[in-house]
């Protein structure tokens, strides 16, 4: 109980100075002043995502290889950690590009890829709701996990090959080259605080998984009991007696 | 019994119940032909609009046709549970994937070898010289359509709602694909046909990745 | 028809009998136990009759006999007889094996499968196929040799020759069944698991079941039969298993006698 205050604590300082630092630390940026600070927490939320997303494969691999219920349940609470983290890239590219480009929208690799990433999981997640028994729903979500992480690089790399015969304005523009080092500390604030945040919440998400799977066990135990008991007589059972 | 000619009998068992039918066959043609059709309602291109989205259009159309048309590769073996027969064979689980994967793939390729034609006609594009290329471009697209398409039709046949599950699945991960397939296309098709080497090595890979994911997961799909 | 070996590698001899033993097997879907702590030995050449009220765990059971299911937890092995071995027609499977003369030999699941038969619920049948191309198909699927011979004979001992080249979707309840047991018996398996086997039979057609089930008997086969309700054949069981709850109520074992428990049982149905 204590670490969790302790925990929150640490993390909402942490939030809250990174926030700080975003807003008045980092230097103003040349062309896009204010509207690009946005960009302190689109980034980091893609990176959280993507991460989230890999660990959703390698959940998925290690339900497959090992039939352990707890890889399951990782896959599902990294699942929904990345698909948040993609939500918000994905509601805050616009944000920026608005002001700044004067469109919505644009089909640059990056983004395309965000959204098709974001569709992929938000499959994973809808596919895991439809399917009824615990085991073959685990089996087959992870099965599709597999084969929607195996598409990323795929998505990115045609998105890119596309892109580059067809130019579009790059959102992000040189972001990647020559960044200004009080920006780059910054960033680096941010993405550790935005981890800061979806860490605990995957592992809080992934306990809360395990706590059903855990009542699941115990109901059964219960019923095992009671059957095994008295099973001539009992009722819960209702069956024959010979 | 080797895969192999564990999938060939397979296979001819597919197509054998495909056409005694053809319910599948003609309504995947009709379907992509209204598709066609609804393009040029939608959008009333001129000639050379035609030309340049006229290759988008076409894979758009296989593939929402084709999606419907995998979702019955799985389900139809649920009515007398002769999927249960199958597995029970001495044959391994990829013999029998491998032999509806082809199976589909020849139902699609046949939908193509209606639809493209009367694509050319109504879009006057012409065709003539490269045949042989936008074959090749046509069969490694319409692998990789039946290959992950066919892998999700098992996946799905177990959910609820899953004849909208299976196009929900499936198009997203095929956004790759559409993008290589198209542009691959459009530069047979341009004034200068150039098979682009790039997209089609870009396809290529698309199979063969997923034809091994498929490979190596195969018994999990069919297990209970 | 009597049961013929399917002509592959010999790894089980003609007069081989299979044996089907399950350890601590049990099989779960989400919170529902439908089998729990079934361990159960069959030996080979035992007519076992496995009884229950439905939903007692009988089709769960069959199933993962049959290797279409994979139990939650335990395991389920198909042996091959120790004496088929120490016939000397076979070189036992591992060192491990020729070390215990003794013990049963446990066969891989792979293998095991071109020996193993099962009549479920369903018929398992293609109804666009004709019963001929039914047949047909499984008969190579299973690598059997002399197809278009064994194929008729199959149709023919099941009464359906005439009807070879219909549909199935054109056959009534009654012929489906049978056709459903001709292909099941097409690759002459040496263990038999019937579920209900007799359901939509006519007088006829189960006149020709038992008479087909006694015939396999006398070649060795070993069979698990699971019904509900009465039924002649159960007069050739060895044994008698009475599922309660997804666990073995009662046994009467590989030496005891069947027949009290079978009492039971027809006095309620």
């Amino acid at each position: 109980m204590k670490t969790r205050i302790a925990g929150t604590v640490v993390v909402a300082a942490l939030v809250i100075f990174a926030g700080y630092a975003a807003l008045y630390i980092a230097p103003d940026e040349r062309t896009m002043h204010e509207i690009q600070r946005i960009f302190y927490f689109h980034v980091p939320s893609w990176i959280t995502s993507f991460t989230a997303f890999t660990v959703v494969c390698l959940a998925n691999v290690a339900y497959l290889l090992t039939r352990q219920q707890r890889w399951d349940s990782l896959g599902v609470a990294a699942a929904e950690v990345g698909v948040i983290g993609c939500t918000i890239g994905l509601l805050t590219g616009p944000l920026w590009a608005r002001p700044v480009w004067g469109v919505w929208w644009t089909w640059d690799a990056r983004l395309t890829t965000t959204f098709i990433l974001w569709l992929l999981y938000v499959s994973y997640l809808l596919l895991r709701g439809l399917l009824e028994d615990p085991e073959r729903r685990a089996t087959l979500s992870a099965v599709f996990g597999i084969f929607a992480y195996l598409d990323v690089p795929l998505v990115y790399v045609s998105n890119r090959l596309w892109r580059t015969q067809h130019p579009q304005p790059v959102i992000l523009g040189g972001q990647g080259s020559g960044l200004n080092p009080t920006m780059a500390r910054v960033l680096l604030l941010c993405v550790v605080a935005v981890f800061g945040i979806m860490i605990p919440l995957l592992l809080d998400r992934y306990r809360l998984e395990c706590l059903r799977h855990e009542l699941d066990e115990l109901r059964l135990a219960v019923e095992a009991r009671s059957t095994n008991s008295d099973s001539a007589l009992s009722p819960a059972t209702g069956k024959d007696r010979s | 019994m080797s895969t192999a000619r564990a999938a060939a009998i397979l296979l001819t068992k597919e197509l054998r119940l495909e056409f005694r039918t053809r319910e599948l066959l003609n309504t995947t043609i009709i379907f992509a032909m209204v598709v066609v059709v609804l393009f040029s309602f939608a959008f009333n291109p001129t000639p050379e609009e035609s030309r340049r989205y006229g290759p988008g259009l076409l894979w758009i159309a296989f593939l929402f046709a084709g999606s419907l048309m995998l979702h019955p590769s799985f389900a139809r073996e649920q009515s007398n549970q002769t999927l249960d027969a199958l597995r029970m064979a001495p044959v391994s689980t990829f013999a029998i994937l491998l032999g509806k994967m082809l199976a589909n793939f020849i139902f699609l390729s046949l939908a193509e070898v209606v639809l493209v034609p009367v694509f050319a006609v109504l879009y006057n594009v012409s065709l003539a010289g490269v045949i042989g290329r936008l074959i090749l471009v046509l069969v490694l697209g319409t692998l990789g359509l039946v290959i992950t398409g066919t892998v999700f039709s098992a996946v799905s046949a177990h959910a609820r709602m899953r004849e909208l599950l299976l196009p929900l699945l499936l198009l997203p991960i095929l956004a790759p694909l559409l993008i290589a397939a198209v542009e691959a296309t459009v530069s047979l098709l341009a004034d200068e046909p150039v098979l682009d080497r790039t997209w089609t090595t870009f396809l290529a890979g698309f199979d063969i990745v997923f034809l091994s994911a498929s490979w190596l997961l195969c018994d999990f799909l069919l297990e209970e | 028809m009597t049961a013929n070996s399917a002509s592959l590698a010999h790894t089980v001899p003609e007069t081989a009998g299979l044996g089907l033993s399950f350890e601590r097997v049990e099989k779960r879907f989400g919170s529902f136990v439908a089998l729990r702590d079934i361990t159960l030995e069959i030996l080979p050449g035992e007519f076992v009759a496995l009884l229950g009220h439905n939903g007692a765990g009988k089709t769960t059971l069959l199933r993962i006999a049959a290797l279409l299911m994979n139990p939650s937890s335990g395991r389920v092995q198909v042996h091959l007889a120790s004496e088929a071995r120490r016939g000397g027609r076979l070189q036992p499977s591992s060192a491990a094996a020729a070390a215990q003369p003794d013990a049963d030999d446990p066969i891989a699941p792979a293998t095991a499968k071109r020996y193993v038969g099962m009549v479920g619920h369903n018929t398992l049948l293609y109804d666009e196929l004709t019963a001929e191309e039914n047949l047909t198909l499984f008969a190579q699927l299973y690598g059997l040799h002399d197809i278009r011979e064994r194929v008729a004979r199959g149709l023919e001992t099941c009464g359906l020759a005439l009807r070879a080249g219909s549909a199935v979707r054109t056959f009534s309840r009654g012929m489906r069944q049978r056709l459903a047991i001709a292909r099941t018996l097409l690759h002459g398996p040496r263990l038999l698991l019937l579920d209900e086997p007799a359901a939509g039979l006519d007088r006829q057609g189960l006149a020709w079941f038992s008479e087909t089930l006694a015939r396999l008997r006398e070649g060795g086969c070993t069979v698990v039969m699971s019904t509900h309700a009465r039924n002649e054949s159960l007069d050739l069981a060895t044994r008698a298993v009475l599922l309660t709850g997804g666990r073995i109520e009662r046994d009467s074992g590989p030496r005891g006698d069947p027949r009290p428990i079978l009492a039971a049982l027809r006095s309620e149905a």
